[in-house]
């Protein structure tokens, strides 16, 4: 009888606490509602595809290529990050630059998106800090595979 | 012709009230699990821009289910396997005409009861049609011919009909308070002043019955704390063999059973339309100020009061469902029979010998 006393208890305080939760976070959304700020919102969550979290500093997103001063990309085709790449998503072929002080540049650099884990060892990996994944896009779901291999026009644009 | 007249509108509106509330139970629960979370809840359906905080969601809802594929599995037995969402709903639906809405309303010296019928045994009426509706669970157990299935179906009737003992011995002492099995007359009961100010509600007269009566009611409505039956994540309930709109009905008989729930107990423990001291011709307060009314407000008044409270048990219970976990099997087994059904009898012994000494 007393542990039966003592489980009701218990459940009398569940049920404050979830009233307590209700009560206080209907407050602020009914005020939310009738227009006035309030410092704290009813609900912590994000309503997603209209309203945005800030990306972290540190992340890492979409690849991009950066380019030389002449539009050209910084790239030289050296095949370390293809070298790196765990999951072997990265396809570079070299070919010769006029230029003797850069030698080599990359006709085709595809990244296979559908196989990439965005570890971001290519990014260390780069002696000429051409390639990063710092474009904070990280919507690019599509409805077939082939949309995701991105040459490189993509990958530089 | 004019009585059937009468009779028709008031099962329309009162069928109208009850699905509609029913149905958007079901947004209730939605929103109330999600504010009481720290969400926000479903918020996206909207007809040609307008969302209004979700209210859409249930005619979503209802579309989706109808437009699902009504799957029969081959191995059923196709006749009950049909007809059972159907008993399970009709019993339930069956209810709210014993439920009183408020007192008689006058329209050109005609007399209208806001009840569909007012009969003399209206709670039993109730009772009884609560307890059929174990069938509809037993029966699409059964006619599944799905093992698990069935297994479900066994364990909703144990627990529906252990707990129908409870809830049947707890409406005792309430039944020995105000001494009629008559909805409506045990409304009138309530309305009466103990020591000239309290309302004779039953909350104060029957507290321990209140209790008893809530925690069995809540095992009746086969929602989470006791929701052995289905189980909605792992255990194989009685439902698993039906879809779409079938599925759908088992569903939202759920959500008419808290709402019959809610207004059994706001008839029978808060008064049901009565409002502290509104008397037929307005208010009479206990501290001598009296606040005269028409009779058409007078009536606005009592359905108002009734809604509020139905509305605020719906809620009480929605809360209890998103508080607590699931009961182990035994456990509900338990308390039900270990601690409800004796503090049942301890309730109409005491409240027998109560009677007897206060004469």
């Amino acid at each position: 009888m007393i542990k039966a006393l003592g489980n009701f208890i218990a459940i009398i305080k569940g049920s404050i606490i979830t009233t307590r939760h209700f009560v206080v976070n209907m407050w602020f959304h009914t005020l939310n509602l009738f227009g006035i700020k309030t410092k704290r919102k009813g609900a912590v969550t994000y309503q997603y595809p209209e309203q945005k979290r800030e990306i972290a500093f540190r992340h890492r997103s979409l690849h991009r290529l950066l380019k030389r001063e002449n539009g050209k990309p910084r790239c030289v085709a050296c095949m370390l990050c293809v070298t790196v790449c765990p999951s072997e998503c990265i396809y570079v072929e070299a070919a010769e630059d006029p230029d003797p002080e850069i030698q080599k540049y990359p006709s085709t650099f595809i990244i296979d998106l559908s196989r990439c884990c965005f570890c971001g060892f290519c990014v260390e990996a780069c002696p000429e800090d051409a390639i990063r994944m710092d474009s904070g896009q990280v919507e690019f779901a599509e409805y077939s595979r082939e949309q995701l291999i991105y040459d490189l026009e993509k990958l530089t644009g | 012709m004019s009585d059937w007249i009468i009779i028709l509108i008031k099962i329309i509106c009162a069928l109208v009230w009850f699905l509609v509330i029913a149905l958007y139970l079901t947004w209730v629960e939605r929103k109330e699990s999600a504010v009481i979370q720290d969400r926000i809840g479903a918020n996206r359906a909207y007809i040609w821009k307008f969302r209004f905080i979700g209210l859409f969601q249930p005619f979503a809802d209802a579309i989706k289910m109808i437009f699902k594929e009504d799957f029969t599995p081959r191995f059923s037995r196709k006749f009950l396997h049909n007809l059972a969402p159907f008993i399970s709903f009709f019993f339930v639906a069956v209810t709210i005409s014993a439920i009183p809405f408020g007192d008689v309303l006058r329209i050109g010296g005609r007399e209208i009861k806001l009840q569909i019928v007012d009969f003399n045994v209206s709670l039993l009426f109730v009772m009884a049609m609560l307890s059929l509706g174990i069938y509809g669970i037993i029966l699409a157990g059964w006619s599944s011919n799905n093992r698990y299935t069935l297994l479900g179906g066994m364990r909703g009737a144990a627990q529906l009909i252990s707990y129908e003992v409870a809830l049947g011995l707890s409406l005792i002492g309430l039944i020995l308070v105000y001494p009629s099995l008559k909805l409506s007359a045990i409304v009138h009961y309530q309305g009466e002043l103990l020591w000239g100010w309290l309302p004779k509600w039953g909350v104060f007269l029957q507290p321990l019955g209140l209790l008893i009566f809530f925690f069995a009611a809540l095992a009746e409505t086969k929602r989470v704390p006791f929701d052995l039956p289905e189980g909605e994540n792992e255990i194989v309930g009685f439902f698993t063999e039906y879809s779409g709109l079938k599925w759908g009905l088992f569903m939202f008989t759920d959500f008419m059973e808290v709402l019959i729930i809610a207004c059994l107990l706001t008839t029978l423990f808060f008064g049901g339309w009565q409002v502290p001291w509104l008397y037929a011709d307005g208010f009479h307060f206990p501290w001598g100020g009296d606040w005269l009314l028409p009779h058409g407000i007078v009536v606005a008044f009592q359905v108002l009061a009734f809604n509020l409270k139905v509305f605020f048990f719906c809620w009480l219970q929605v809360l209890v469902r998103w508080t607590y976990p699931r009961f182990r099997y035994d456990q509900v087994m338990d308390l039900g029979w270990k601690l409800l059904v004796p503090l049942s009898l301890f309730n109409i012994a005491g409240t027998a010998v109560l009677m007897s000494l206060i004469g």
